[in-house]
Parts: C-alpha cells; sequence; structure tokens
C-alpha cells in the first residue's frame, strides 16, 4: 500500500516510458548527425510545447475517467478570438486574457453538460468540439486572420534566456500542474474521483465541482496553447488543431496515465508528449515518408494501450 | 515486486524501440543510405499527398531531382499548418541547400518562410505563394488566366446565359482567390449568366459533394457548376448525379487522371489543365539555378490549357 502510494504520487509512475524516450533518442542520435544538438532539442521541444499544454488539461481530465474531445477546436476557438481583437486593435494583455477566458468558457460548458445534464464525458465534449469549430468558422468567416501587432509573435516565436518562450511556458504549467496533484487537497480529490466517483461523494466530496473545475482548466489549457500557436504562425487558422485532441489523448496514455482513471502522472505525460514529438522529428529528420510516419505514430500508441491493460492485468 | 516492476518497464521501452525500428525497416531504412550520399540535398515541403495533384508534382520534381543530380527530402504537411511550420524548422536542422516550399495557407507560412531566410537557406514557392517574407521564386500556374478560360467556356456553352454555381478552394489560398477573379471577370462579360451559390469546399472532394448536395437542394434550377480544382468539380458530379438531376454543365481545374477519364466520358464538361510535373520540374531546375547562384525570375508562370472533349 505504501507503495502504491509513493508510485501514485510521484513524478513519473514507472520509468518504462522514460527509458523508452531515452532509448528513442539514442537510436534518433546514431542515425542522424542532425539529431543531438543545441538547436533541434530547442526545436523539438517547441515543436511539442503546444501538445504538451493540451495533454496537462487532458492528464487531468483522463485521471478523473474523463474525456475531452474539444480541445482541438477550443485551440482554433481562442487562437481565433485574440487573433480577432488583435487585428482590430485591442491592446495584447486583454486580447490575450480574453482568449484565454473563452477557452475555459467552453470547457465550463464541457463541465456543465457532464455534470448537471448528466452527458457522458465522450458525448458532451464530442458536441462541444463540434460547436466550437462551428463558432470559430463564424467568427472568423472561414478565413484565416492576420495582421497582429508584432509584439505578439514574442509568445510563440521569442526566446527567454535562449530558451524558446513556448518551452518556457510549458515547462511552467507542469510544474504548477505536478505541484496541484500532488501537494493539494483538490489534486488528491482529482484522483480519488477517477478512482470511485461514487465512494469520493459519499465521503462528502463534492465531485461535481471537482469536475466542473477540470474541464474548465482543460478548456483554459487548449485555449492557451491556440494563442500560442497563432502568435507561432502569426495567423489564427479556423481549421487549426483538428486531430489534436488524439495527438493529447495519445501522450497521456504513453505516459503511463490509464484512460479509466485515478492513476497517472503529470510528469508521464510530459515524456508522452516528448515521445510523440521525437518520433515526428526523428522520423523528419531520416527523410522517412509522412505515410509510414504515421504508421509508426499508430503502433506505438497501440503498444502503449496495450502494456498499460497488461499492466492493470497483472 | 520492484523487480517485477523493473521488468514491465524494461518491456515497454523495447516495446518502443521495435515500433521505432519497424516503422524505419518498412521505410527502407532511408537514414542509412543519407549518410553515404554527398549529392546536394533541397528539401520539398508540400501541403499535402493526399491529393494526386501534388503527387504529380512530387513525382515531377523527383524525377527533375534524379537527372539533375540532387537529393531531394519531401515533407508532407497533411494540410495542416502548424504542422507545415515543424515540417520546415526540421529542413532547416538538415541544413538543405534549398527549401522549395507548397505552402498550406499563404499567410501562416511567413514565419516558417523568415526561420528559413534567417538560417540562409533559399527559398522557393510552388503552386501557392508566400504573404511575406524573401522568397527567390514563386512558380505557380497563371491561376487568373485559368479561371478566364474556364469562364469564357461556360459562357460559350450556355449561350451567355443561365444560373451558375461556383465551389471555392481553401479561403484565402491564393489559387482559390486567383481562379475565382478570372472565372468572375470572364463571366461578367455576359449580362445573362448569374451566380447563385459560391460555397466554400476547401479543394475537397467529399466536402464538394456535400456542399453540392445542398445547393442542389436549395437551387431548384442550376445550369453550370465552376469548381476551383477537380475533386471538388468530380465531387459536385456524384451529387449532381444522386440528385438525378441532368444538363448542368460542370467545369474543374487541374486536368488530374480522374478528371481526365471524365471528360472522355463525357460526363465532365472540362478541365483547365495546370501542369503539376512540369510545375515539380521547373522548381528543381530553379533550385539548382540558385544553388549556382544564377539569377531567376521573381515569378515563373507555368501554362495552362483546356482540356474538353
Amino acid at each position: 500500500m505504501s507503495e502504491e502510494k509513493k508510485t501514485r504520487f510521484a513524478f513519473v509512475r514507472n520509468l518504462g516510458p522514460l527509458l523508452g524516450l531515452i532509448i528513442l533518442c539514442i537510436v534518433l542520435t546514431g542515425m542522424s548527425d542532425r539529431f543531438l544538438t543545441m538547436d533541434n532539442l530547442l526545436n523539438v521541444t517547441r515543436q511539442v510545447s503546444i501538445n504538451a499544454v493540451i495533454s496537462v488539461g487532458m492528464t487531468l481530465v483522463i485521471l478523473t475517467g474523463g474525456i475531452d474531445l474539444s480541445v482541438g477546436s477550443i485551440l482554433a476557438f481562442s487562437g481565433s478570438i485574440t487573433a480577432g481583437l488583435l487585428s482590430g486593435g485591442q491592446a495584447l494583455l486583454p486580447a490575450i486574457a480574453i482568449g484565454v477566458a473563452a477557452g475555459a468558457a467552453m470547457g465550463l460548458v464541457n463541465g456543465l453538460l457532464i455534470t448537471r445534464a448528466g452527458i457522458p464525458p465522450f458525448i458532451a465534449t464530442l458536441g462541444v468540439m463540434t460547436a466550437a469549430r462551428g463558432f470559430t468558422l463564424v467568427y472568423t468567416d472561414g478565413r484565416p486572420i492576420t495582421g497582429m501587432q508584432e509584439a505578439f509573435r514574442f509568445l510563440g516565436g521569442g526566446y527567454i534566456a535562449g530558451i524558446p518562450v513556448p518551452v518556457v511556458i510549458m515547462l511552467v504549467i507542469f510544474i504548477a500542474a505536478h505541484i496541484m496533484l500532488t501537494k493539494t487537497k483538490f489534486g488528491r480529490y482529482i484522483y480519488a474521483v477517477g478512482g470511485n466517483e461514487e465512494a469520493t461523494r459519499l465521503s462528502g466530496i463534492d465531485t461535481k465541482k471537482i469536475l466542473l473545475a477540470v474541464y474548465t482548466l482543460a478548456g483554459l489549457l487548449a485555449g492557451f496553447s491556440g494563442i500560442i500557436m497563432a502568435s507561432r504562425l502569426n495567423s489564427a487558422q479556423p481549421t487549426a488543431g483538428a486531430g489534436f485532441e488524439l495527438d493529447a489523448i495519445a501522450a497521456v496514455v504513453l505516459g503511463g496515465t490509464s484512460l479509466s482513471g485515478g492513476v497517472g502522472t503529470i510528469g508521464g505525460t510530459l515524456i508522452g508528449a516528448l515521445i510523440i514529438g521525437i518520433l515526428d522529428n526523428g522520423l523528419n529528420l531520416l527523410n522517412v515518408s509522412s505515410f509510414y510516419q504515421q504508421v509508426a505514430k499508430g503502433v506505438v500508441i497501440l503498444l502503449a494501450v496495450y502494456v498499460d491493460k497488461k499492466r492493470k492485468g497483472g | 515486486m520492484f523487480q517485477q516492476m523493473r521488468k514491465k518497464s524494461l518491456g515497454i521501452a523495447l516495446l518502443l524501440v521495435a515500433a521505432f525500428c519497424f516503422s524505419l525497416l518498412t521505410a527502407g531504412c532511408g537514414g542509412a543510405k543519407k549518410e553515404e550520399s554527398k549529392k546536394p540535398v533541397v528539401g520539398l515541403a508540400i501541403s499535402t499527398l493526399n491529393n494526386p495533384f501534388f503527387v504529380d508534382l512530387r513525382d515531377g520534381a523527383k524525377a527533375a531531382a534524379a537527372a539533375n543530380g540532387l537529393e531531394l527530402v519531401v515533407m508532407d504537411a497533411q494540410n495542416d499548418a502548424s504542422k507545415q511550420m515543424a515540417n520546415i524548422e526540421n529542413l532547416i536542422q538538415q541544413k538543405v541547400s534549398v527549401i522549395i516550399i507548397n505552402p498550406v495557407d499563404s499567410k501562416a507560412i511567413v514565419p516558417a518562410v523568415e526561420a528559413a531566410n534567417k538560417a540562409n537557406i533559399p527559398v522557393i514557392t510552388v503552386d501557392r505563394s508566400a504573404a511575406g517574407g524573401k522568397v527567390v521564386s514563386a512558380i505557380a500556374s497563371d491561376n487568373v488566366a485559368g479561371g478566364k478560360l474556364a469562364g469564357q467556356f461556360m459562357v460559350e456553352k450556355l449561350s451567355g446565359k443561365g444560373k451558375v454555381v461556383e465551389l471555392e478552394g481553401i479561403p484565402g489560398a491564393s489559387a482559390a482567390v486567383d481562379r475565382g477573379a478570372g472565372f468572375n471577370a470572364a463571366i461578367k462579360a455576359a449580362a445573362g449568366i448569374a451566380v447563385v451559390a459560391k460555397q466554400p469546399a476547401d479543394f475537397d472532394r467529399a466536402k464538394g459533394m456535400k456542399v453540392m448536395e445542398n445547393i442542389l437542394q436549395a437551387n431548384p434550377e442550376v445550369n453550370a457548376v465552376f469548381a476551383h480544382n477537380d475533386e471538388m468539380a468530380l465531387g459536385a458530379l456524384e451529387a449532381i448525379k444522386a440528385a438525378k438531376r441532368t444538363g448542368i454543365l460542370v467545369v474543374g481545374f487541374d486536368a488530374t487522371a480522374d478528371a481526365t477519364k471524365a471528360v472522355n466520358e463525357g460526363v465532365l464538361a472540362a478541365t483547365v489543365a495546370q501542369k503539376p510535373k512540369e510545375m515539380g520540374k521547373i522548381a528543381i531546375e530553379t533550385a539548382k539555378k540558385v544553388m549556382a547562384k544564377e539569377s531567376v525570375p521573381a515569378t515563373i508562370p507555368v501554362g495552362l490549357e483546356l482540356v474538353k472533349k
């Protein structure tokens, strides 16, 4: 029991994914002289950062035993709103704050649909995914938004002490989420809801409130990552983020978080996101056809879920 | 217990590596081969390979690269602007000599072009252009002229009057903007022709079909359809067939293999032939000139022709 507790609250649940990541890096270093350069490592972590930030929210949701399919659409929604406000002459910080708030509001809708209307998370977030994409297309009239002020590019394209800004943001969010999950009551309740919602409710904890907060956070993070992406591309694409929910789910599962809830770590998710990003980057550097890249990604995800299932059985 | 956990951890790691090696093997171990070759490398960042037009463009570029003694690295963005940005960053990491970009989106590509500029790697765009950054040469079909060809053909076939539908490409893409502009300029010459519906279907066959189905529901009388590419035109044909409507003239753009066949069968009235293979070839030849520090024109229009039965 004590050991279970220790592993449950550790930064990484077990060393499997980390070992996988290290071996992946060693193999790539052997195969391409371009892989293990400072330049490329910064490059790949910057590429990973957007999926990683979404995956933090996804980890919280999956820990409660839920799922959030709407994150990709919320990303486009928030990115478009912030870009639209900026190109309309709004100041930088309010525009970003409103975009983030719009993402959180979408997440709150997810939470309300699940806790108040009793709609299963898969269906509730599927509905919000479709509606948010629709709102985005309405707001943008289907066209990319450009013409933001130059300072906005710092968020996605700038550097702090030589480290890309999105990477700094990603690290701050991961550390904050890790502390929240391991050191706060709220964090422990998230695990409790995923472990056994009924028992948690009977022990006097307001599980609905926990779920509302978790889905709102997931929406907020997805929205924020959408703003980072709009900054990186210096334009907001109405079709941005399509399929990103699947990459985020894959990162969470690869990191060892159980899809049935209650078990998992935030550090594992970081490793999962890195594995997916490095796989993409490495196969790119090795000039592997994009068709096989998709096969490779699919195989890795399936294997990870299979191993997760085996682990629970054994 | 601890022993057991360690064994499992090792298992996961091994499985991950196995999957990775599997993907490399199936891909013909591209990495090992690359180390040996000392040929100059050209990168081609393509918008999508899920469309025969761009597959043709890649094939044209591949053949020309082989003929010119160049190695070509092709990256597929799967129509995702952020993925294309990552692709181009990865090409910059590989320190290729020239990057040929076929942008997913003309505006979203600008930061990627600027990144290549910063790394002193010359950029050539092909088919679609970039809205900013330093591009040494933009190779594209003269889409305005092509749209005009389609419009003039339609005016002639309809004897100057009728109700026309326009299926637009990805909003904002320069090919969609230019083809639409040329087409609309041509039909404006005939006062009897009215555009009754104008909807984007993103250059996609399935979307073209769906949008056309909806347009047919809304418009009991349609005489002709101009689609900004063949995929949408073929999708529209399916919708027309399913709705059992007849006598609707459909004109596409690109002259892909499917569309040319449909023209020969008399189902598709006409298509405007771009020359994607030629475009790929010209892109490689231009890249070679850039590497040799020869001057190249800022824009290179590639010819078009109307394909009809």
